[in-house]
């Protein structure tokens, strides 16, 4: 077993740090108050291939492996978790369907200008009736001729407003259900009938924005199919589960720059006489938010090296979602408690990550619903 | 149009500067960036060559670590990389011109570039020394540079205001922030920087021994400077307390 972290990997993490510290955060207050990220930090994350981490080689991406996605992906977590919820929709589950799933033809067509972040792509999924329970979606796709006609409505979809490509999965045969009656397809904005409906106002994550899909005969040529007809619901989890480590990733490098900022303000803060970070209860708390962020980062680099040797995490997968994304939770947590009354306030960035945090144990799979996929899975393992 | 750029890797600019026991600036756990006036000149030099269709050479000297710069410079853009490991303990200004320069004398080129300083040692010497000993015409703290065939056209900062200087190529020129702003480098500059060539050459392989270039200045003592003491504010209203201000800054600060 090696720990060590390849040299190009590094080139690739201190670059990354310095971009993200010295440029993204620059306007991370701007991206809070305007609810927009501004065009030329997306346009250098595209120049530096950001938009390209997920896809092979062969398709103009980088061609990296979980693991080594998952180093960079570090790095990203440490900035506006907006930013990194942009870039991260677009590289874990808005390209993955494509990449996994997708027939030569498709991949030919789309992953080339996904890789260069000229388009962007979004995951379609939720819809108001079905969240956690996603077999229960409405959205319909039938075929006619050549071409499949979508009706139905996604909601709480990711980059929905800005993106150009969209993985929606639909259902096909409603008599069998999601075993055989779900298809994924391949969507493009300027498809006949696809709309974008509201754009939704959230708790957090300001700057990224999530909307409404609507299909109102909205027309999808019979070559969009993603996999096989009927194959969609596995689709969907295979898409999510691959997303599951690399939203970990996301999570560790946040709790990272949470812990930078607290032992920062603990130094520099003087109550009684000397620094905060002199007083035991706060110690305590920067010891307790390094140990988790330490163990989130264990199990992110393990699940996704088990991913690389092509080892099955369908509780491993669902394990480090729930412990990088509730690890978060404390950090964050603690860090708004360290700054006091600092912590409360905007033009401090715990405040801000207090907020976005919230959602990593919501989307991609609530952590109710990964705790019954792992409990599922050691019951039928020790089945008696 | 073949630039060679002077890097070297310097104190990453918030680093926390100590002294070890014996008095010399202590390197330990200090993270090392490329020194950001030596990135203006990459940068600049990767621009001349995209638009010259060009060759960039990147040279720093320095211990194997200063390879990190190299590999950054090799990311943006550069072609080739010579890393220049002299294992010597003293070194001054003298002894990096000099070796620097017979290195470059090695090569062939139509233009030097380097940072008009180190952030760390400030000498602000280097470059300066290179072009004397090669003889060729330097522009210090070049702002602004334009190559046309032979010449190049830089603007350089001077006591308020601006000068524009022709020189004749080869030149050395050095450059001053706002001269450009340096790219990141892409992630597949990265990864196609580890193919590029870097030669790695010791003191001998330039022809050049010890006794060749034993510094003619020695560093006496490191200290460090006193902490900054508390600030005062001075109160009452606007009229009595710059009185009192400029009394404190002429009888306690003395400056004035
Ligand atoms: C900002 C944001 C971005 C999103 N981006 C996308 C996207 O890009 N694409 C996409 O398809 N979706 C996206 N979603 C949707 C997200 O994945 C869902 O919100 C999530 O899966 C939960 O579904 P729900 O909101 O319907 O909650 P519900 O499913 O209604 O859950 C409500 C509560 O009940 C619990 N619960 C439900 N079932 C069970 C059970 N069986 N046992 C125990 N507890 C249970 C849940 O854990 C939760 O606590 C996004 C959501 C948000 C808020």
């Amino acid at each position: 077993m090696d720990f060590t972290i390849p040299e190009e990997i590094m080139d690739m993490k201190r670059t990354l740090r310095n971009f993200v510290d010295n440029e993204v955060e620059k306007y991370s207050q701007q991206i809070e108050d305007e609810d927009k990220i501004p065009q030329h930090l997306i346009d250098k994350a595209k120049e530096m291939g950001l938009f390209g981490m997920s896809i092979p080689e062969e398709y103009g991406g980088l061609g990296l492996s979980m693991l080594e996605r998952c180093l960079l992906l570090e790095e990203l977590g440490r900035a506006n978790m907006s930013f990194t919820t942009y870039i991260g929709a677009h590289t874990g589950i808005g390209t993955t369907g494509i990449v996994e799933l997708g027939s030569e033809e498709i991949k030919r067509k789309y992953l080339p200008a996904m890789a260069s972040g000229e388009k962007l792509g979004a995951f379609a999924l939720t819809e108001p009736d079905a969240g956690s329970d996603a077999t229960s979606i409405k959205t319909t796709a039938v075929l006619k001729g050549d071409r499949w006609i979508l009706n139905g409505r996604k909601h709480f979809i990711t980059n929905a407003p800005e993106a150009d490509i969209f993985t929606v999965i639909a259902v096909t045969d409603r008599e069998k259900g999601a075993r055989g009656g779900f298809t994924a397809f391949v969507v493009e904005k300027n498809f006949p009938g696809f709309y974008i409906g509201t754009i939704e106002r959230k708790m957090g994550l300001r700057g990224s924005h999530t909307a409404e899909v609507i299909f109102e005969n909205c027309e999808v040529p019979a070559e969009n199919v993603l996999g096989e007809v009927g194959r969609g619901y596995s689709s969907a989890l295979k898409i999510l589960s691959k997303g599951r480590v690399a939203l970990a990733a996301r999570c560790v490098g946040a709790c990272d720059k949470l812990l930078e900022l607290s032992v920062r303000y603990a130094q520099q803060r003087i109550q009684f006489g000397k620094p905060i970070a002199s007083f035991q209860a706060i110690q305590w708390m920067l010891a307790e938010m390094a140990t988790d962020t330490e163990a989130a980062r264990s199990l992110t680099y393990r699940v996704a090296w088990m991913v690389d040797q092509g080892l099955p995490v369908i509780k491993e997968g669902p394990m480090v979602k729930l412990f990088a994304s509730e690890a978060l939770g404390r950090v964050a947590d603690k860090a708004v408690q360290i700054h006091g009354g600092m912590g409360y306030m905007k033009d401090f960035p715990v405040e801000r990550f207090y907020r976005d945090a919230r959602i990593t144990r919501i989307y991609e799979g609530t952590n109710e619903i990964q705790r019954m996929i792992i409990a599922n899975r050691l019951l039928k393992k020790f089945e008696i | 149009m073949k630039v060679v750029v002077f890097t070297k890797q310097t104190f990453d600019t918030e680093a926390k500067i100590t002294l070890d026991d014996q008095g010399k600036i202590n390197p330990e756990g200090v993270s090392l960036i490329i020194n950001p006036y030596d990135e203006f000149a990459v940068e600049e030099a990767l621009r001349i060559k995209e638009k010259t269709k060009g060759e960039v050479t990147v040279v720093s000297m320095g211990g194997p670590k200063a390879q990190d710069v190299l590999r950054q410079a090799l990311a943006m853009g550069a072609d080739r990389a010579v890393l220049i490991t002299p294992e010597l303990e003293e070194m001054d200004e003298y002894t990096t011109a000099t070796i620097l320069a017979r290195a470059v004398s090695r090569m062939e080129y139509d233009l030097i570039l380097g940072g008009w300083r180190a952030i760390d040692d400030g000498s602000a010497q280097v470059a300066g020394r290179v072009a004397e000993i090669l003889g060729l015409p330097v522009v210090n703290m070049v702002i602004k540079l334009e190559i046309d065939g032979g010449r190049a056209l830089a603007t350089r900062e001077i006591e308020g205001g601006s000068e524009v200087v022709e020189v004749p190529l080869p030149a050395v020129i050095t450059a001053q922030k706002g001269l450009n702003e340096p790219r990141y480098p892409t992630m597949k500059g990265i990864m196609q920087a580890k193919k590029k060539p870097m030669e790695k050459l010791a003191l001998s392989d330039l022809g050049l021994t010890a006794e060749e270039v034993v510094p003619k200045v020695r560093a006496l003592k490191y200290f460090l400077p006193s902490p900054r003491a508390q600030g005062k504010i001075v109160p009452g209203e606007p009229a009595e307390a710059a009185a009192a201000l400029v009394r404190l800054l002429r009888e306690e600060a003395k400056v004035i």
